[in-house]
């Protein structure tokens, strides 16, 4: 193109080019961009909500709050946001694996070319993607409660299940109790983090927090197993063929042939998920307002109750922020170990050091 | 496996192999079908697990509150009722305004989406112009940003420019979505340059060129950003959450969120609640429906690019 382009069609183009993307500029600044830079303000001034937060009666308190959800030690803003960073990183360490599992569990069972009704399979997994979450979280509301359908289902096999939306219950806690350790162990209730204690921090998700993860679960990894679905149809049947004639097992066709070249799209789920999954706020809203006893009150839900109904915009604004930051470093973090890991299988872990160095260079 | 041994062109097929493997290969598929019977089982399985709660949905939804609490798994209600919907669309609700304020979002989300994204797609694909790189570092920036951390940004800025409150302030926010600027970018890459040369030399301008040539021509990506934009507007809380606070411009997201947090610890409604889940989920179970193909292959497409 550029070789036939006179002065006139490029500067025409340039003008174009302009008009063309000026919505999007405009609209993606306007409302992407600058509230970043607004938000930033708030988060170091003392704004409470009233008029706006650049009038000249809106000071500037520095790092005020973020000391104040960070190192207040006993202080109720500290508790909860700490609160809020255990109960969501439970969420993620049990969402994001079996998530990825489940979806590419799904993938590899509905890309059987043989197959009969692959596309009614195809469907009933995705279709819980494209509800809205509103519409999800009243219908886990009603299965999960008490009387509900899961314990009608659970009681069959005996099982008497617990009252899930309203049980503030640990379920690391519960598991422990059964082996008789009921209360903490002193240095674990000695110690404390963000003002809660280790024992607190290592309660694992209420049990109202596991409905919410097994409701992730459900909608997420119908959209995922579309990914990995795409990622099993770019491989050659040659390869899996080639496998089987060296009489490999399924099990170990799934290992060293599948797993390796779904790598990408591995990572791009994993990213994804963990991205998506700190990011919990529509099940809070809708459905547990952060109860039962604060154990499901996460960063996203804290920021908003913060700034909208408690006022404390300049915390809200700063919760958001330390959120992103946990986000990007979580992110980076991932898709560095998982590159450090992949890139050199483990059955080459013993070659000598320069070629793993190759190695991880491609 | 047989059904890619019978495509495989003949030729081919005795260029790349001896008899000898094409045995192995059918030994192997047999293998592949012993296996099956258990696959199905499986999969039967887990399919009734996805769908039941959907089932489960739409029959309480002819329950009586009693019936709904009584017989949770029951999918034949007792004695069936229209109470739901009557009082849905008849009493106290505001359920049709809710529904007539989704439309409206939905509507001016979808076109403004394909309208603004097909443009600074189209722009960044093939117009050259200074600054192009920037602008399109700066929108992959953009899609970089967690959503739920810019809901009080968001207020901030919607209040600031006085449109809190109001249609435009659910509405205009909404209208870019970058990852669909990306997408366009990349279906523009995709197709050759020669039918909007040709365009381009008989006289018509840049602006023509892309709306009576390039547009028809994206009609794929197009309807893949009409799904997307339909499905991500008709199912968005947060930003009407932060946008809004007036009942009159409840969505039907907001507003059955209402719903279901009003009933707890009282009697439960959830006849109610269910059915007004099931009546919002209509519309993206039919757009769903009537291009499951197309969605299936779209986010195929999406990850290959």
């Amino acid at each position: 193109m550029s070789s036939r382009g006179s002065g006139n069609i490029r500067g025409r183009e340039s003008v174009a080019g302009w008009l063309f993307t000026a919505p999007a500029l405009i609209i993606l600044g306007l409302f992407l961009a600058l509230p970043v830079l607004m938000a930033a303000w708030v988060s170091v001034s003392d704004w409470r909500g009233q008029g706006s937060p650049f009038s000249s009666s809106v000071g500037f308190v520095g790092a005020e709050n973020y000391r104040g959800i960070l190192s207040e030690e006993g202080g109720l803003q500290t508790r909860d946001f700490g609160t809020a960073l255990r109960n969501n990183f439970w969420y993620v360490v049990l969402v994001v694996p079996t998530q990825t599992a489940l979806s590419l569990f799904l993938a590899v069972l509905v890309n059987k070319k043989a197959l009969r009704g692959r596309g009614f399979f195809r469907t009933a997994f995705y279709f819980p993607s494209v509800t809205s979450s509103v519409a999800i979280v009243i219908l886990f509301l009603f299965l999960f409660a008490g009387g509900g359908a899961v314990n009608r289902a659970l009681s069959w096999v005996g099982i008497n299940g617990p009252n899930w939306f309203a049980d503030p219950r640990g379920v690391l806690h519960v598991i422990l109790g059964v082996f008789g350790v009921d209360e903490a162990p002193g240095f674990l209730a000695d110690n404390s983090l963000l003002s809660l204690s280790w024992w607190d921090w290592l309660a694992g998700p209420s049990i109202a927090m596991s409905a919410l993860i097994l409701l992730a679960v459900f909608t997420t990894s119908g959209t995922f197993m579309l990914l990995f679905i795409a990622a099993l149809q770019n491989l050659s049947g040659e390869v899996q063929e080639a496998a089987l004639l060296d009489g490999a097992s399924g099990w170990q066709r799934f290992r060293y042939v599948t797993l390796p070249l779904v790598r990408p799209t591995l990572f791009t789920v994993l990213t994804l998920g963990l991205i998506g999954a700190w990011q919990v706020f529509d099940q809070i809203f809708v459905g547990t307002q952060g109860g039962p006893a604060k154990t499901t009150i996460t960063p996203a839900y804290l920021s908003y109750t913060s700034s909208f109904l408690n006022n404390r915009w300049g915390q809200g604004a700063a919760i958001a922020f330390i959120l992103f930051a946990i986000i990007v470093v979580l992110t980076v973090i991932q898709r560095w170990v998982l590159r450090e890991r992949t890139t050199v299988p483990k059955r080459k872990r013993f070659v000598p050091a320069d070629t793993a160095a190759v190695g991880s260079t491609r | 496996m047989t059904v890619a041994a019978q495509t495989l062109p003949a030729s081919e097929a005795e260029e790349r192999s001896s008899g000898d493997r094409q045995v192995q290969v059918t030994g192997g598929g047999r293998r592949a079908v012993l296996t099956t019977p258990l696959t199905y089982a499986l999969l039967a399985v887990i399919a009734i697990i996805y769908i039941f709660p959907f089932l489960i949905q739409i029959a309480t939804s002819f329950k009586t509150d009693s019936d709904a609490a009584n017989n949770p798994v029951s999918l034949v209600p007792a004695n069936w009722t229209t109470a739901t919907y009557e009082t849905l669309f008849g009493g106290g609700l505001d359920f049709p305004l809710w529904a007539m304020n989704s439309i409206i979002v939905t509507v001016c989300v979808t076109i403004g989406r394909v309208l603004f994204c097909s443009m600074a797609g189209y722009a960044l694909a093939r117009l050259h112009f200074r600054g192009r790189g920037v602008v399109y570092a700066g929108i992959i920036a953009v899609m970089a940003v967690p959503g739920v951390v810019l809901l009080i940004p968001k207020f901030l800025v919607v209040n600031q420019l006085g449109i809190y409150d109001t249609y435009a302030g659910m509405i205009v926010p909404l209208l870019v979505d970058a990852a669909g600027v990306f997408i366009m970018k990349n279906f523009f890459e995709s197709i050759p340059v020669s039918v909007e040369e040709a365009a381009r030399i008989d006289g018509a301008g840049v602006f023509r060129t892309f709306w009576s040539v390039v547009l028809p021509m994206a009609r794929p990506a197009v309807i893949t950003l009409v799904i997307l934009a339909f499905q991500g507007s008709w199912n968005e809380l947060s930003h009407f959450v932060v946008s809004a606070q007036d009942p009159d411009l409840y969505t039907l997201t907001k507003g059955v969120a209402t719903l279901a947090a009003g009933g707890q610890g009282q009697a439960q409604q959830f006849p109610l609640k269910l059915g007004a889940a099931a009546l919002m989920t209509i519309p993206v179970a039919l757009m769903f429906f009537a291009f499951q193909r197309k969605i299936m292959s779209t986010a195929e497409g999406a990850e290959k690019g």
